[in-house]
């Protein structure tokens, strides 16, 4: 690959410049043996779904589908369920009522943990370590994940930190924390990215690195679900918004 | 695909380690707190040589277990929910998060009890019996236990309030079996007979913890996430 030393383009000009020319867009050889991923109709399936956490109800009768391809937000007010309804997609809490699927399989089902190396996930609080820098956070979630350790190199570069590799998580930025964290999303391309107010912390110019994820993730048949409490920031970002209020998707 | 078992437990343990290298909480402020703590009773007592001398392995013991679990849980304690959940997605099988862990604190306690050997033989004036090198491997696999438990009682006690007083609650009694396997090996050795039993104890228990540990991994994690 041939590549021209000019002046270094913003965070934001390199993402408005991915759409011509996908990240992914290199063809992949799988291994001798390996399958390719098999076809799943709906990545996501909740139906009258329901969650109490200590005896409280806190999402009731939610029903969602989200199909290969899709991105989806899920809007609503602070305490509204959003993050909660997040944890359940990602397979963290086990529903108390209702059904619902990810990636094909039952939620609760002893299956599940088999099903999340397919799952990006990015919470409220970055899942750094601080006393390790962001290349060796990034590079170990690429070797835990199967993949080689100059992924989490590479990753960095593409949120624009591969000059903040060196540094420790705790002396970064709340910001390039916060863009380290979704890097960690870009490696080993999920088949599922799920996002909890990505944009918390982010300034302006690193804003594109969410819709790069987004647009990454559905042109290669995966699915993003994204929850914020900025409804016109998400339709920015996704195909469609469904509000959700008092622990229900309306 | 997520990476093996033995791999996954290798890089988890080399995290735990820089992790610990670059904070130095062990061996900056644990173990200066021991050697503190080693020289009460010569200090308080003012003892004779000679009961010194018989204070010694009873009172290296009891440090090396409360400042063990010092070391070992605050190491468990080190991990946020949002670390543990993207663990979790990485496709980490929990036995090797458990092995790792384990690995990792085991080698910090293992460094701690073996320099607190030498501020104990001092302040004590005591003298180690004949073939006093055997006890390298009784620290170690007391160690190791030790190891084991921690990560255990961290893991059970996770996102409890009470956590900080209820893990080495927890802790201490089970750890009856590893310290009296060590501190009779030392008494074994001066009484010059075989440590062999007393070692057999170390590794049961070793064996028991670990086969504990990863057969309640899984439940254990599902429970932190």
């Amino acid at each position: 690959m041939h590549r021209v030393k000019e002046s270094r383009p913003s965070t934001a000009d390199r993402f408005r410049g991915s759409a011509a020319t996908p990240i992914h867009s290199k063809r992949v050889t799988l291994p001798s043996g390996a399958q390719p991923p098999s076809p799943i109709r709906l990545l996501v399936e909740l139906v009258d779904l329901s969650v109490s956490l200590g005896g409280v109800p806190v999402l009731s009768g939610c029903r969602l589908t989200l199909q290969p391809g899709e991105s989806l937000g899920v809007a609503g007010p602070n305490g509204a369920g959003k993050s909660t309804l997040l944890a359940v997609v990602a397979t963290f809490i086990t529903p108390t009522g209702g059904s619902g699927a990810v990636l094909g399989t039952p939620l609760g089902s002893p299956r599940i943990p088999a099903v999340r190396a397919g799952i990006g996930w990015s919470g409220h609080l970055p899942a750094l370590y601080p006393d390790l820098t962001l290349g060796e956070n990034l590079a170990l979630a690429a070797r835990l994940g199967g993949h080689p350790a100059s992924q989490g190199h590479t990753v960095l570069e593409q949120v624009g930190l591969g000059g903040a590799a060196g540094i420790r998580a705790e002396r970064c930025s709340n910001g390039m924390r916060r863009r380290a964290d979704l890097a960690r999303l870009l490696i080993g391309s999920p088949r599922l990215v799920l996002l909890d107010e990505p944009d918390a912390g982010l300034d302006q110019d690193a804003a594109p690195i969410i819709d790069h994820l987004v647009r990454t993730t559905t042109r290669r048949g995966g699915g993003v679900l994204c929850v914020s409490h900025d409804a016109a920031k998400l339709s920015g970002w996704v195909d469609r918004v469904v509000e959700m209020r008092d622990g229900s998707i309306t | 695909m997520s990476a093996g078992f033995w791999r996954s437990a290798g890089l988890i343990a080399l995290r735990d380690l820089r992790v610990e290298l670059r904070s130095g909480e062990a061996l900056t402020v644990v173990f200066p707190f021991a050697v503190v703590a080693s020289w009460i009773a010569p200090l308080a007592t003012n003892a004779s040589p000679l009961l010194l001398r018989d204070l010694a392995a009873p009172v290296y013991w009891l440090i090396t277990l409360l400042f063990g679990m010092m070391v070992v849980l605050r190491q468990t304690a080190l991990e946020t929910r949002a670390q543990r959940r993207a663990l979790a997605l990485t496709g980490l099988d929990p036995a090797a998060r458990f092995a790792g862990r384990s690995g990792a604190s085991g080698l910090v306690l293992a460094a701690v009890a073996g320099t607190l050997v030498f501020p104990v033989i001092i302040f004590y004036d005591y003298r180690p019996p004949s073939g006093a090198w055997l006890m390298a491997p009784v620290i170690i696999l007391a160690a190791a236990g030790l190891a084991m438990l921690g990560t255990l009682a961290g893991d059970v006690t996770i996102g409890l309030r009470a956590r900080t007083s209820l893990a080495p609650l927890l802790m201490a009694p089970l750890a009856v079996p590893l310290v009296m396997g060590a501190a009779q090996s030392l008494e074994s050795l001066v009484a010059g007979k075989s440590i062999i039993t007393w070692v057999l104890v170390l590794v049961i228990a070793d064996l028991g913890l670990a086969a504990a540990g990863v057969m309640s991994a899984r439940a254990l994690e599902e429970i932190s996430l």
